[in-house]
């Protein structure tokens, strides 16, 4: 009987683990520097990302980019494009890109690659291997990116 | 635009403003004339005009610069006067045992780094080999506070002087070297220091306004830590930044830096001891 519920159990969590499965920061298709399929099965959350774009041990956005809807924060980046109305010029496949590696579609970019997790040099030891942002937290940033509309 | 908005846009247009305040601001330290911007040179094509670190200050922590009393390194600068005078090792020597004059540093600040023996030589190395070989002292840690003190107190002597290190003959290569430190990009951010320094200076990151990292005022007194810093400790601090593994205080890559940035400033003035943020 107790077998029975361990093999339950394990299929059940085979079926979880394989539903929240993500895209690894190496399998990560790009076309023309966009990405089309979304990292995770779960759907990015705006309210998630908006904290992930102020935060500066997270996505640290707000250090590059000046943005509008996010006055009520102070310091924003002169270093990239603003980022009012990035929504209206951009889709979503190439932002998803542009947040996974830009480097893939501006070479020379300064722009951190936020879903990369090798090919780096003098890399900290605690950041080896890993990426700055889960493939949760990007998703979480894109769909805030995609509120950021003008028209 | 809702008038909260509005409100909230201008105030960080105000902000922005202060922070970018006295670009154009003249430096001027007891009675010296300080030339803070000079015409870009042959081997910084790259940028339009070499900038003192002051320039990108703002307008309060370059008014510390301006007047010895209330520039907070000449704390540190005295105790260089005590530790320079100071009996210290077998020898039964003090600094100033052999070095009477202090006039006799003039120049020495705007000319280092240097090469010797086919080496780079810093004004650590020149500290240290006194101590060490004359004194019969321990050396002292590359940022340690008694070396930062020393060398800002040697640098005092060359203040206003126009940087010239030498860059050519048996520098090339390690001047070659230093450039190429200058351009590789580290860390997991995957920044060089030209991404920063050389294609974005005067543009805010965050709260910090990106200088061209001119050295010509090191060691340098910083606002954050409240301390003398070292050229490479400097470059630790940013390395870390850019979450990159730094390069060892006195190793050769930091050296090579040292003397590639240096040349960056040629025509710049010895600012030392300065003040940033």
């Amino acid at each position: 009987m107790q077998r029975i519920a361990l093999a339950f159990f394990i299929t059940i969590m085979t079926a979880a683990s394989s539903f929240s499965e993500v895209v690894k920061p190496s399998e990560v298709v790009f076309q023309d520097g966009a990405v089309m399929e979304s990292l995770t099965a779960q759907l990015g959350d705006p309210a998630s990302g908006r904290k992930i774009f102020m935060n500066r041990k997270q996505g640290n956005c707000l250090a590059c980019h000046m943005n509008s809807e996010m006055l009520d924060q102070s310091f924003h980046g002169e270093v990239g494009p603003v980022l009012d109305g990035v929504a209206d010029r951009w889709e979503k496949a190439e932002l998803r890109g542009m947040l996974v590696n830009s480097k893939m579609m501006f070479e020379g970019t300064i722009m951190p690659a936020f879903y990369r997790d090798s090919g780096y040099s003098r890399n900290l030891k605690k950041f080896v291997g890993k990426t700055i942002l889960s493939a949760q937290q990007v998703e979480d940033v894109l769909s805030y990116l995609l509120t950021l509309k003008e028209n | 635009m809702n008038s909260w908005k509005l409100l909230m846009a201008s105030t960080i247009t105000i902000a922005a403003s202060i922070a970018a305040a006295n670009e154009d601001a003249k430096l001027s330290i007891e009675g010296l004339d300080i030339p803070v911007r000079v015409s870009v040179q042959s081997h910084t094509p790259e940028i339009d005009e070499v900038r003192s670190g002051w320039t990108f200050r703002k307008s309060e922590t370059q008014d510390l610069q301006r007047d010895d009393f209330d520039n907070p390194a000449f704390v540190f600068v005295d105790q260089g006067i005590d530790l320079f005078d100071k009996i210290d090792g077998t020898a039964g020597k003090s600094c100033s045992s052999c070095h009477s004059d202090m006039n006799s540093f003039k120049g020495l600040r705007a000319s280092m780094p240097r090469i010797a023996n086919g080496q780079i030589e810093t004004m650590e190395d020149l500290v240290n080999g006194c101590r060490t070989e004359r004194m019969g002292a321990e050396s002292w840690k590359w940022s340690s506070k008694n070396m930062t003190a020393v060398t800002a107190l040697i640098g005092l002597e060359s203040r206003g002087m126009p940087i010239k290190v030498k860059m050519d003959g048996d520098a090339a290569e390690f001047w070659q070297k230093g450039k190429d430190v200058y351009y590789a990009r580290v860390g997991q951010l995957d920044m060089s220091c030209a991404n920063c320094h050389e294609e974005n200076y005067g543009n805010m990151i965050r709260a910090d306004h990106l200088s061209q990292g001119q050295i010509n005022g090191f060691p340098t007194y910083r606002l954050k830590n409240a301390k003398l810093n070292s050229i490479h400790a400097r470059f630790k601090g940013c390395m870390k930044n850019i979450r990159a593994t730094p390069y060892k205080e006195g190793g050769p890559e930091f050296r090579a830096l040292e003397l590639y940035l240096a040349s960056r400033g040629n025509g710049l003035s010895v600012e030392t001891p300065s003040v940033r943020n």
